[in-house]
């Protein structure tokens, strides 16, 4: 024994001094005062995973701002008949490819208010090219909220009024117009409505497969798992692009759009589930051998149960991330299936059949602004990715 | 080794049957068959079918026989190197293809070197210089490589090409040449022509992987041994060279088994597109003629493309790293 540390060497009493005046507290005492927590710390600890989660998501400036703007172009897309000058298949005979129209300020240097100047339509006899030539003399107002052709809202209401509209006797084609004089503006907006949801029910689709045959294969293990890995292998060995091409070319013609619409949807998202099966499975097989998935078993929880309330919640998070992340996928599938004539089909009208109409080189040379239906699908295929990426981060706040 | 590729070559068997039978089900999804498509064509130009004459046609190719065995009489085929009949262009199949299966390989392989040359010193470069000025541009240009539909790219670099190289629009080699045997000169023509789809093919595929390389490379280079590599006193080139990239590499040969769909994918809209003589752009019109064993083949072509791809890829991946060898299968 050497320790002998409670009494120093040469130690003793300390030498006695002037007696203290004691300092004794008159609050009472709380063994736990060392403990508490300052009610910032509380509500950081007390709070909910999807607190916590949204409190790191809002730190990702560039997710939240892409949020921002992807609610912004729903809400656009549900509004759309509202915001754009015109009907989606209105016809301008007097403006067939007619350039964009610049709305300016000033003219002369004086305030004018939002205008736009007339165009100019000469018919080259020789090559039949059309030229159209700003006429600076004629000066169209825009108006606001003002009344324009009639429109059904929504299928549902008759109305009238517009959020801005041509002068009068003037015309309004922000993004020029197409071959039949239709106002490329009012029809991109307007097929926002079928290209930012079709990414929507797609990835619905791949989430409940991807969930149920995830699910399965990786609760039950053994042979289901074992049949579930080899279609996804076989699945996943196929070209996406040629395989949903032969499908939609295998849709019924008699079909109607609405139908169409859906089939496409439908195709988009049974190819899609794959990469969220196998998530689920992995992150199933890791979980279910955890204490309480095993306390719910031995209560007589189903399968089904214990998949959906006990297992499942734990990683919803990740699974809402990735499904962001496959959204993209889906929008660029249906655009190009529409741009070669083999997904939507006019009257219905998304980016994708606005894009079939630049089919060919001519198209770059002459008519360029027919392209700009591919300026939206990058933008919304980008703001998807960077959400996405933001939830992802988010989607692990213990981290 | 050689166990594990007998092994690997095994598990294939079973994969490519069920391809071949998704493929024959999904060519005969539509109503109907190449014959009813024929006689309702007939009939929009006025003209009287010869009923007869399609029965006998339809009898000929057992159009009108149950699904299992018109599936394996085509396996059949298929095994012997019969790819089956085209009811548009009145020939076997084989003949029909005749050097389109070899282009789009072709293609293919062009584009995955190229995606490969691309993608590495840059996800080199913005792993190292993570949060730089170029990395940020970079990631940047890769998301918008991977946002841009590949067909308007495509269109537009034609136009672009056309304008600045004097390149001629579309096809993959100069028009003389089509129909001749290979020779020096059509190589070299295939070569200047094959340039603007191989970009075009490779923009999101270089993308990703930029992507992935960055991402691992990064999660390799905060590990420990760096740290004590750089403690020592290691050159970074040569620390940089010697182990991190080398880990970060795996991914880099097994990412091929996804590069391959997705460069198959893109090849087919874009030689629609550019039309391009491979196989998307026959693909596409048998597609919508019904002309059922002529799509069934180019589809089993391309999903049989994809399959030796992700072996390739398997077998390069046991050759590099001795666990994947040793367990006998390839962990991914």
């Amino acid at each position: 024994m050497t320790g002998r540390a409670a009494s120093p060497p040469g130690g003793g009493d300390p030498p006695a001094g002037p007696a203290n005046e004691r300092f004794v507290s008159q609050a009472p005492f709380d063994p736990h005062s060392i403990e508490a927590l300052t009610p910032e710390q509380e509500r950081y600890y007390l709070a909910g995973q999807w607190k916590l989660m949204w409190w790191k998501l809002r730190r990702h400036k560039v997710a939240v701002f892409c949020g921002g703007l992807l609610v912004f172009m729903y809400v656009c897309a549900m509004l759309a008949e509202l915001l754009v000058p015109y009907n989606m298949a209105a016809r301008h005979t007097g403006f067939i490819y007619a350039p964009p129209q610049a709305v300016r300020l000033f003219h002369e240097g004086r305030f004018v208010g939002p205008f736009v100047y007339g165009l100019n339509y000469k018919l080259d006899r020789n090559t039949l090219q059309r030229t159209y030539t700003v006429d600076r003399s004629k000066i169209h107002r825009v108006r606001f909220l003002c009344r324009g052709d009639s429109y059904r809202f929504w299928g549902l209401v008759s109305l009238e009024i517009r959020l801005f509209c041509p002068a009068r006797d003037g015309t309004l084609f922000l993004l020029g117009t197409d071959r039949m004089g239709r106002d490329m503006f009012s029809r991109l907006v307007i097929g926002s409505r079928i290209s930012l949801t079709i990414g929507f029910i797609g990835v619905t689709i791949s989430f409940l497969l991807g969930i149920v045959i995830g699910g399965l294969a990786g609760y039950y293990g053994g042979w289901v798992d074992a049949i579930v890995q080899r279609i996804i292998e076989v699945l996943r060995s196929f070209p996406v692009l040629p395989l949903w091409m032969a499908l939609s070319a295998a849709l019924p013609v008699t079909w109607s759009p609405l139908w169409i619409y859906f089939g496409i949807t439908l195709i988009l998202g049974l190819l899609d589930w794959t990469g969220l099966a196998r998530a689920v499975r992995s992150k199933l097989f890791a979980l279910r051998e955890e204490d309480f998935a095993t306390a719910a078993q031995l209560m007589g929880a189903s399968p089904r149960r214990i998949i959906g309330r006990h297992l499942l919640p734990s990683f919803t998070s990740h699974l809402i991330a990735s499904a962001t992340l496959s959204i993209p996928a889906m929008i660029l599938g249906e655009t190009a299936l529409s741009f070669l004539g083999l997904g939507l089909k006019p009257p219905i009208t998304s980016w994708g059949v606005l894009l079939s109409e630049a089919q060919n080189i001519n198209v770059v040379a002459l008519y360029p602004w027919l392209m700009l239906p591919v300026v939206p699908v990058i933008v919304t295929v980008l703001t998807f990715n960077f959400l996405g990426d933001g939830l992802r981060d988010a989607a692990d706040p213990y981290k | 080794m050689i166990r594990y590729i007998a092994h690997r070559l095994l598990i294939m068997v079973p994969t490519l049957i069920a391809i071949s039978f998704i493929v024959f089900v999904v060519i005969q999804l539509p109503p109907g068959d190449y014959l009813t498509t024929l006689i309702e064509e007939l009939r929009e130009l006025g003209e009287p079918a010869d009923l007869k004459q399609i029965e006998a046609l339809r009898e000929e190719y057992g159009l009108d026989r149950p699904f299992l065995i018109q599936y394996a009489g085509w396996v059949a085929g298929l095994v012997q190197g019969d790819l089956g009949y085209s009811f548009e262009y009145e020939q076997p199949v084989a003949d029909v293809v005749g050097d389109r299966l070899w282009l789009s390989f072709i293609v293919s392989v062009a584009t995955i070197v190229f995606t490969w040359i691309v993608a590495f010193p840059i996800g080199v470069y913005s792993a190292t210089h993570q949060y730089s000025w170029a990395d940020n541009s970079l990631t940047f240009l890769g998301f918008l490589g991977l946002a841009t539909p590949n067909f308007l790219l495509a269109l537009v670099m034609v136009y672009f090409a056309n304008v600045w190289f004097g390149t001629e629009i579309g096809g993959l080699m100069d028009e003389r040449y089509i129909g001749q045997p290979w020779n020096w000169g059509k190589i070299v023509s295939v070569l200047e022509h094959l340039w603007i789809p191989v970009i075009v093919i490779g923009t999101s595929g270089t993308a990703g992987m930029i992507r992935r390389l960055r991402a691992n490379l990064l999660d390799e280079l905060q590990k420990q041994y760096v740290v004590t590599g750089r403690a020592k006193g290691l050159p970074p080139f040569r620390l940089l060279v010697k182990y991190p990239l080398r880990m970060s590499l795996n991914p880099f040969i097994s990412d091929i088994g996804d590069l391959l769909p997705q460069v198959i994918s893109g090849a087919v809209i874009v030689s629609v597109v550019l039309n391009l003589p491979t196989t998307g752009k026959m693909l596409y019109e048998a597609l919508l003629s019904q002309d059922m064993y002529l799509a069934g083949s180019f589809l089993m072509f391309l999903a049989l493309l994809t399959v030796l791809g992700v072996l390739v890829s398997d077998l390069a991946l046991a050759l590099l790293d001795p666990r994947i060898r040793l367990q006998g299968r390839a962990a991914k």
